[in-house]
């Protein structure tokens, strides 16, 4: 948790704390809606070039966070922001198109695009299983999620050229749907992180599943969901090895929706009953019309000892 | 101001004390409006004399103390603190007696408090509050939940007796939160507050016991309908639930006879409290347009 410092003892922040508050409150926007969020607090921060240093830190870490997805300038499809793509603040690497997109964080869009160079990309070897791996999940997120995008980054050992030396893959799927006018955004974010191992001819797959929605019709309800996996599927060749990652993929993710669902149906029966019931004890209705008699009763059996 | 309170609705609630907080910093001017208008979790304090917790909110404030609905004393002891009238108080302790048991019926636990204080005009107000801890070290006797609170706030204005009726101004508040966590399904955290507020003209009649029970017999009848609505379509994938706010922010409270107890108070306030459900149901729906579920079921948002 943040830490504003003494506000009471010193009512005037320093412009350093406003900053750091502007700054917070923009990294902890909703999914889809830190545009709102920057307008309020552009509004409160009333100092545009306080609020403008704020916004050029805050953006870029929650657009990364967020796995923001961005249409490319010349209709080459959709690339994913994320800290496995980054080039630099502004330049991120699609590995799909092989382009280097130059991105305006604060506007969340892109600005131009280039031809990655060669020392960008990874080597043919890499490329192989990089690219069987991309058609794979591509046909998986079509499938899947209405308006997801997928990637698929070589984070480790890019330069490899042949058998015999470990790599590491980690594939992003970014799936949000922003509906203002129906007071409801959300987002599902996945990381999976591939760990291709020539010695042992087998590849670690660890994930990491987060889903957060926000209502806010008449209120502010939020769901925050995540969890972790693990599993292992044999080092083949490209192709197999993009047909066992995928599945594996499609089984976690599969599962852990599933089981998210089980948690929304046990909320109003169980769950939810923890908190409060949806009938009394009794089982029906509180008895309004009898609640003096209700109190009474109580009272003698209170004085006969009767119960607690 | 208005840019503090659409921060508030957008932040997590999870982090509306750190969000709050840094709020006041930056509006030190506005302080008693933000931290009148911002709902924070309830506060409770130990009634030595009764030894029963009362709630704590600005409606038993005095100075720095806070006045126990049981004993009708403040703690820490305060002197010429201000009290209700002998008739309010009268008032004040019947509802405290029926909102207990309904508390204890409907959550199996937790803390109730009632404030009822004269207004400036001929009506009266009233405050009803619950505080419940569900999680597996507190009062949830199940064990679902790692973590789990709910916190109401139920505030009613009763306006002067005019024609025989009175009005009634309702203004709810529920702040909820609730984590569970477990290997397959990982942690799963919902939270949320919600506000409403609900208007109505109830009759005065002259408390005839007859009238009184057909009225809430009456609406009882819908009451249970409308929650049986409300827990099937939870329950169905096809859920449209715009539908059911729709229908329930057109169900009026309205009555024809009526009676100025405690209990109509309460009544009105079991109506509110339906409605989170539906929110939860609005969380899953999202979900499920991330990722619709497969074969077959249709989940859309409108467009």
């Amino acid at each position: 948790m943040a830490d504003w410092g003494e506000e009471s003892e010193n009512p005037e922040l320093t412009e350093k704390q406003k900053k750091e508050i502007a700054k917070w409150f923009l990294t902890n926007a909703p999914a889809g809606e830190i545009q709102y969020v920057a307008k309020d607090v552009r509004a409160l921060i009333a100092d545009d070039r306080l609020y403008n240093m704020a916004a050029a830190e805050a953006f870029p870490l929650f657009n990364k966070a967020h796995l923001v997805v961005l249409e490319m300038p010349d209709r080459s499809g959709d690339v994913i922001i994320s800290s496995f793509g980054e080039i630099d603040k502004d330049n991120f690497f699609d590995p799909r198109t092989a382009q280097i997109v130059t991105v305006d964080h604060m506007k969340q869009v892109c600005t131009k695009v280039r031809p990655a160079n060669d020392e960008e990309l990874p080597s043919a070897y890499v490329e192989e299983f990089r690219f069987a791996l991309d058609a794979e999940l591509c046909k998986y997120v079509v499938d899947t999620y209405p308006k997801g995008t997928c990637a698929v980054y070589c984070t480790r050992g890019k330069d490899v050229d042949g058998p015999g030396v470990n790599f590491d893959f980690a594939v992003v799927i970014s799936a949000s749907r922003t509906s203002p006018q129906n007071f409801c955004n959300g987002s599902w974010r996945s990381i999976w992180t591939l760990e291709f191992k020539d010695d042992l001819q087998v590849v670690e797959v660890k994930g990491k599943m987060q889903v957060v929605a926000h209502y806010f019709e008449e209120g502010n309800v939020q769901l925050d969901a995540k969890n972790e996996c693990r599993d292992s599927t044999l080092l083949q060749s490209p192709e197999d090895c993009a047909v066992s990652i995928s599945n594996t993929i499609r089984h976690h993710e599969a599962e852990y929706m599933a089981s998210l669902e089980e948690s929304y149906l046990h909320l109003p029966d169980t769950t939810f009953k923890d908190l409060r019931r949806k009938l009394p004890v009794t089982r029906t209705l509180f008895p309004w019309q009898n609640t003096l008699q209700f109190s009474l009763t109580r009272d003698i059996s209170r004085e006969l000892g009767i119960g607690k | 101001m208005e840019a503090a309170m659409d921060l508030m609705r957008r932040i997590s609630p999870n982090q509306g004390e750190t969000a709050l907080s840094a709020l006041l910093a930056i509006l030190p001017s506005h302080s008693s409006e933000l931290l009148s208008q911002v709902d924070q979790p309830l506060q409770v304090l130990m009634d030595a004399k009764c030894e029963k917790e009362f709630i704590l909110c600005e409606y038993n404030r005095d100075a720095d103390s806070y006045r126990s609905p049981w004993s009708n004393e403040y703690y820490p002891p305060l002197e010429d603190g201000s009290l209700p009238s002998a008739e309010m108080r009268k008032l004040e302790c019947e509802a405290n007696d029926v909102f207990a048991i309904y508390r204890d019926q409907y959550y199996e636990g937790g803390i109730s408090s009632v404030y009822m204080w004269e207004d400036d005009g001929q009506g009266f107000a009233a405050c009803f509050l619950i505080k419940k801890d569900g999680s597996k070290s507190g009062d949830g006797r199940r064990g679902y939940l790692h973590e789990g609170t709910w916190d109401a706030i139920h505030v009613i204005e009763v306006g002067a007796e005019e024609d025989g009726k009175a009005h009634y101004c309702l203004t709810s508040t529920v702040m909820l939160s609730l984590t569970t966590e477990g290997k397959p399904s990982g942690t799963f955290n919902l939270a949320g507050s919600i506000r409403r507020q609900m208007n109505c003209d109830l009759a005065v009649a002259d408390g005839h016991i007859c009238n009184m029970g057909k009225m809430i017999e009456e609406m009882e009848g819908k009451l249970r309908n409308s929650l049986d609505q409300v827990i099937n379509k939870f329950n169905d994938y096809n859920v449209h639930s715009n539908l059911i706010l729709i229908r329930f922010s057109d169900s009026k409270f309205i009555c024809s006879e009526g009676c100025l107890t405690p209990t109509d108070l309460l009544f009105l306030i079991e109506r509110v409290l339906i409605h989170w459900q539906v929110y939860f149901g609005k969380t899953r729906e999202m979900v499920c347009t991330l990722r619709p579920p497969p074969e077959g079921i249709q989940m859309k948002l409108p467009e």
